[in-house]
Order: C-alpha cells, then sequence, then structure tokens
C-alpha cells in the first residue's frame, strides 16, 4: 500500500463527495426552505441522465447533453411542484414520504415507457477522456478531476447565491421565518417553486456527469437517494455548508473503508475471507459513521438543535 | 330442494370441468426483475420464454415482478403456490433471490426450472430432485474464463466480483480453472457503478490480466471507466457483461474484449436460427443469452409436458431429465444434480455495421459440466 495509492484514493472520496453534494445540496435546500421530505430527488437525478443521453444522441455533444440535463429537471421539477409537491407542505411528513415514494414509482414507470429498461449510452467528451498527471506520478482521471471541479464551482455558485443575492435572502428568511416573509409580501410560492427547480436541476446535473460514466438505467436515482439522506442527517438538515462537509466526509469514508478494511484484515485473517468480510463491513461504515456523529451531536454537525 | 340442486350442478360442472382439463395443462408462475435495476435480464428471460411457449394453449403463465429484492420474491412464491395452484415456477435472476425462493418451492412438491441463477448450494449439497437449472451452475462461465486465461498466457490476474452468492461462485470457478496467480481479489458491493476505488488497485497492482464479474449496469460503469483510466491491460468476463441487451451501453469500450457464454447469436443449428429470427421479428431488437436461456426453458418444458403429465409428478421429472428438446446451444443434456453439460464458448466483441455484438472465436470448454455433482445426493 503506497502513500501514491492512498492519495489517488482519497482523491476518488472527494470526487465521489462531491458528486453526492449536488444531490444532498437541493435535498437539504428543499427541506430547509418548505419543510419537504423529498424522496423523489433521486428521480430527478434519473431524469437529468436521460434528458442527457436523449440530447447526447441527438446532437453528439457532451455540453448541450449536460445543459438539458439541468434543463430537464428543472422542467420536471417546476411541473411537479405545481401539479404535486406543493399540496404537500402544509401536510405532515409521513404524507409528504408516501406521496413523494408514489412519484418515484410514476416517474420510473413513465421513463421505462418512454425510454425501454434496457440501459442508454452517453459517454464523456474526447476532451476529458484519459488521464492526467498530478505531481508527476499520480495518474488520475480528466473526467473525474472535472466532476472535482464542476462540485466546487458550484458549491461557490450557492455560496454566492445564498449569502449575496436578493433571492438567497429570501430562502434564508424562508428558512427562518415563513409567515413572517410572506407577511411582508413576498411571494412565497413562487420562492418555494424556484428553490425546487434549483435542487431538481443540481440532481439532474449529477445524473448526467455520472451516468456519462456509470449506465444510464432506469432506477438509477434509488442508491445515491439513500447516500444523500445519510449526509444532509450528518451535515446537519437544511445547512448547505453542512451538506458539503457531509459529502465529502461519507465520499472518503466510503472510498477508504472498501479499499483499506480488507487489506487490514488480511494481516490477521485468511486473503478470500479477509475480502470478503472487509467489504461487508466496508459498505456499514457510513452508517457506523452517521450513528457516530448523531449519539455526540444529535442534530448533525451543523444542524440547529 | 333447491341448495340440493345447486349442488348437484356445482358437483356436475366440476365433473366435467375436470374430463376437460385432463392433466395436459400445466400453469407456470413467472417470477423475475421487470423494473428497477437489472430489469433489462428479466425482461429478456420472460421475452424468451413467452416466445417458446407462444400459441402452447396448454400452457399458461402468470408473470410478477419481484424488483430484485428478495423478500418480495418471498411473497410472490407464495401466493403463486397457494392461491394460484401454480405447478411450475422459473423466472429468477439473481442467486440471492434464488437462494430465498426455490428450496421452499421444491419443498412444497413444485417444479422450478432455472432460466439464470444457478448457485453452488443448489447444485451440491442442497440440490433437489424437483430443481432444474436450464441455463448453467453459476461457476461454469468463470471456469471457462480461467481456462482461456491459461490459454492466453495471463500469469497475474485481477479479480472481482459483487459480494453475493453469484460472486462468490465466480471468483472460485475463475481460480478453479486459473494457472496463475492473484495479483488482488476484491469484492464489491451489489449494486455498484462506481469503480473508481478498484481501478486504482489494479492499476498498483502489477496484474497482467483483469477478469470481471459484474452483471448488469455494474458491468457498463466499469468497462467505461476502466477504458478511460488509460490502463491497457487485457479484460476477461463472462458473458454478462457484454451480452447484447447492454452492449449499446458500453460502447466501443468494449469492443474486442473476450468473454465466455454458452449461447452465441451465430451458433449454428436450426433451432438458433429459428430463435434468433424469430425474437428478431417478434420484438424487433436481438436476443440475449439471457433470452436464449427462457427460450430453452420454455421449450424443455413443452418437450416434458408432451411424454408425461404434470400431476403424475415421477414421469413428469424423468421427461424433464431427458432434456428430449433441441436446444438453442446445440448439444444439451442434465448431469445427475440437474445441471446443464454443454459447450462453453470463448467470444469476441465486434462490430457488425453499426451494432456492436459477438461472435465466437473458439470453444473454451467442451461438454462441461460443474464441481458440484457428486456432492448432490438426490
Amino acid at each position: 500500500m503506497t502513500l501514491i495509492l492512498f492519495f489517488e484514493q482519497i482523491l476518488n472520496g472527494i470526487q465521489f463527495g462531491t458528486m453526492l453534494f449536488l444531490m444532498s445540496a437541493g435535498l437539504t435546500l428543499i427541506f430547509g426552505v418548505m419543510g419537504l421530505i423529498n424522496l423523489a430527488h433521486g428521480s430527478f437525478y434519473m431524469i437529468g441522465a436521460f434528458s442527457a443521453a436523449l440530447i447526447a444522441a441527438l446532437t453528439d455533444s457532451f455540453w448541450l447533453a449536460l445543459l438539458a440535463s439541468l434543463a430537464g429537471a428543472a422542467i420536471a421539477g417546476v411541473l411537479i411542484e405545481i401539479i404535486i409537491i406543493r399540496h404537500l407542505y402544509r401536510r405532515n411528513h409521513l404524507d409528504q414520504v408516501l406521496a413523494t415514494f408514489a412519484l418515484i414509482l410514476l416517474l420510473s414507470e413513465g421513463v421505462r415507457w418512454c425510454f425501454g429498461a434496457f440501459p442508454l449510452y452517453l459517454n464523456i467528451p474526447d476532451i476529458l477522456n484519459g488521464t492526467v498527471p498530478i505531481f508527476d506520478n499520480i495518474i488520475y482521471s480528466k473526467y473525474r478531476l472535472f466532476i472535482i471541479f464542476m462540485g466546487f464551482l458550484i458549491a461557490l455558485g450557492l455560496y454566492i447565491l445564498i449569502t449575496k443575492t436578493r433571492l438567497g435572502i429570501r430562502i434564508r428568511a424562508g428558512q427562518n421565518d415563513r409567515q413572517m416573509i410572506s407577511a411582508l409580501g413576498v411571494d412565497i410560492s413562487k420562492l418555494y417553486t424556484i428553490v425546487f427547480a434549483i435542487g431538481a436541476s443540481l440532481a439532474g446535473l449529477s445524473g448526467a456527469m455520472i451516468g456519462a460514466i456509470q449506465s444510464v438505467e432506469v432506477g438509477m436515482g434509488e442508491p445515491i437517494l439513500i447516500l444523500a439522506f445519510v449526509v444532509i442527517v450528518i451535515g446537519g438538515i437544511g445547512s448547505i455548508k453542512g451538506a458539503l462537509v457531509g459529502s465529502i466526509l461519507v465520499g472518503v469514508t466510503d472510498t477508504i473503508g472498501r479499499i483499506f478494511l480488507p487489506e487490514l484484515l488480511k494481516v490477521f485473517m485468511e486473503p478470500s475471507n479477509a475480502t470478503s468480510v472487509g467489504s461487508s463491513i466496508g459498505s456499514m461504515l457510513i452508517y457506523i459513521l452517521m450513528a457516530l456523529i448523531l449519539i455526540i451531536k444529535p442534530s448533525g454537525l451543523f444542524g440547529k438543535s | 330442494m333447491r341448495k340440493f340442486t345447486t349442488t348437484l350442478g356445482a358437483l356436475l360442472v366440476m365433473a366435467t370441468s375436470s374430463t376437460f382439463a385432463d392433466g395436459h395443462k400445466v400453469k407456470v408462475g413467472m417470477i423475475t426483475t421487470l423494473s428497477g435495476g437489472g430489469s433489462g435480464l428479466g425482461i429478456d428471460v420472460r421475452d424468451g420464454f413467452m416466445l417458446a411457449v407462444k400459441g402452447n394453449k396448454n400452457i399458461s403463465v402468470i408473470t410478477k415482478d419481484d424488483q430484485r429484492k428478495p423478500d418480495i420474491a418471498v411473497q410472490l412464491a407464495d401466493k403463486m403456490i397457494q392461491s394460484d395452484k401454480v405447478d411450475v415456477l422459473t423466472g429468477i435472476i439473481w442467486s440471492n433471490l434464488a437462494m430465498a425462493v426455490v428450496p421452499a418451492t421444491v419443498n412444497q412438491g413444485k417444479f422450478y426450472l432455472s432460466p439464470n441463477a444457478g448457485p453452488s448450494k443448489l447444485a451440491g449439497k442442497g440440490c433437489h430432485k424437483n430443481y432444474f437449472n436450464v441455463a448453467w451452475q453459476n461457476d461454469n462461465l468463470h471456469e471457462a474464463a480461467g481456462g482461456y486465461a491459461n490459454s492466453a498466457g495471463f500469469k497475474n490476474s485481477f479479480i472481482l466480483a459483487p459480494n453475493y452468492p453469484a460472486g462468490k461462485d465466480a471468483l472460485t470457478g475463475y481460480k478453479r480453472f486459473f494457472k496463475g496467480k492473484l495479483a488482488g481479489e476484491i469484492y464489491t458491493k451489489l449494486g455498484q457503478k462506481d469503480y473508481a476505488a478498484e481501478i486504482a488497485q489494479i492499476r498498483a497492482s502489477g496484474a497482467d490480466s483483469v477478469f470481471f464479474f459484474l452483471p448488469g449496469g455494474m458491468g457498463i460503469g466499469f468497462m467505461k471507466q476502466f477504458s478511460q483510466s488509460g490502463i491497457k491491460l487485457p479484460v476477461v468476463g463472462p458473458a454478462f457483461s457484454f451480452d447484447q441487451g447492454i452492449l449499446k451501453a458500453v460502447g466501443e469500450a468494449a469492443l474486442g474484449v473476450k468473454n465466455t457464454s454458452q449461447w452465441s447469436k451465430d451458433i449454428d443449428n436450426a433451432a438458433n436460427k429459428k430463435f434468433v429470427g424469430d425474437f428478431k421479428s417478434e420484438y424487433g431488437r436481438l436476443p440475449s443469452l439471457y433470452a436464449s436461456q427462457g427460450y430453452d426453458t420454455g421449450k424443455l418444458l413443452i418437450s416434458a409436458m408432451s411424454k408425461a403429465k404434470i400431476k403424475e409428478m415421477d414421469k413428469f421429472r424423468d421427461a424433464l431429465r431427458k432434456a428430449d428438446f433441441s436446444s438453442t446451444r446445440g448439444k444439451f443434456s442434465f448431469d445427475t444434480n440437474h445441471h446443464p453439460i454443454q459447450d462453453i464458448y470463448v467470444r469476441e466483441v465486434i462490430k457488425e455495421g453499426k451494432t456492436l455484438t459477438n461472435k465466437i472465436v473458439s470453444v473454451g470448454l467442451k461438454d462441461h459440466s460443474n464441481a458440484y455433482v457428486s456432492d448432490c445426493k438426490m
């Protein structure tokens, strides 16, 4: 186990984390502002990936496909917010969970009707194909560096949006006191639609970026949704800063755990048992991390108690 | 009096209907994955099976979606056996689901014909007289891959598979035939799509070849990321990551990869030609190996039905055991543990016009059975 490999795995963890951030930022924003538990967030990830695959097949351009993923998920987000989600804000969390779970089923089946059950093709552009050397001896995928770059760019963008713009002030005000902000004459339902669309489009973008190196298929959003929930619970529900820290923490823990635990166990176990036991414990590690953090800080790292 | 006549009437109806249903009818319960991740596999098995039994009035099929969840598969099986009264169950894709459903099914006196999953437990100690596997024992294609790796001169392989029964069978199968050393061995999470960490391990390991078993969407992600990583090592694997359903999604990254399969669309026999042609005209796409397995399962069932009635279980079982049908794979028979003896081919991914597909390069293992025959006491 060399230092180079260790560093490369840390980079992989950060890359995984930045992707999780795009998912969990929207999720936590929607929960923070509207108090809505949105299980269908993973569906926007899928819608983004399918919009991208569709446009990539038509135009052969990856960059247009990325734009399409943002637009496709945002449009779907606005429509779904107006038709369904809007009626859920005043309901309790159980109703929200039931309704958004139904949305998952509807959207998955809908996408399957339109595109079929077989995975679609979406690939990365030639300019990002291949590897670059970092500090001479670490060879790292260009595309994964691009993902890290995009993740931090969007984190910065969100930071500026929330702290420096009028919309951001309203979003923060909405988080603090919903009645007061609507009493002050802010069109609260328009604000909610905008926030929901932002969340959906971030999920869509991450679906397209990840779809290009994994696979674009029905149901691709649900596994990552579970991780996104872990992230926002760790980070503190409603906190974007918490989502960023939580994502990186989960990304790095998961990557390091699943690679190094089997290696560690090989010291005192038979190799094939060590790999099997190690990878089993490795996949539990983020949940153990979540439990530990909740014991120490019950409302998450940056949550308001 | 009135009550008496209705009872009499009912008895009469029952008597007549039982003379009409002369025991040649078979009710099939198909539990397979039709939604969510991995649904392409289940849909292919179902379509292949339905193509085989198309127009056969004695077979009725109930199809249900297991969503790749063991608990749902168990519920579906219970319902099919207890309230739908099916005679034969089939359809399960995933070995962890098969392990949850098959033992209970065969112990309740139903037949189970597996069109895909063939976990080692059900081939060895856990074998059962009512369980038939029409596809392969899980280890088979991987054993052929190990054999191929020897003949290609690989000495130091890096191997990986998901952490579930079929994944363990896969690595065991490869190691059983591969004579070289292992540069590394990794179990990944089932359903994992990102392999950055594993690919970094491969790069650092000094391996001369990579063997992987990652069925469905998992393999798409791995192949794309592997080819983007710039690692130039030769890759070998079972057909599951290179079958017709997902080649389109993998794209050019798969070109030239050697993979092992008991079926290929260019196997030269009449049954296979008819199957490939019929499948294309019925569904408008090329069949995959899963579709061929579903099709052979249907044909096997029909062959047994022409010899015996389903209610006479011993006779019906003997008829199944004879495997008297023309398989799309050519030569096909059952070993004593009810798993196939068949040729396993080495295929290469090629381009036919614009379509990525496979062609046979050589026969990897001839008349191959499985390693668990002697463990099975029926």
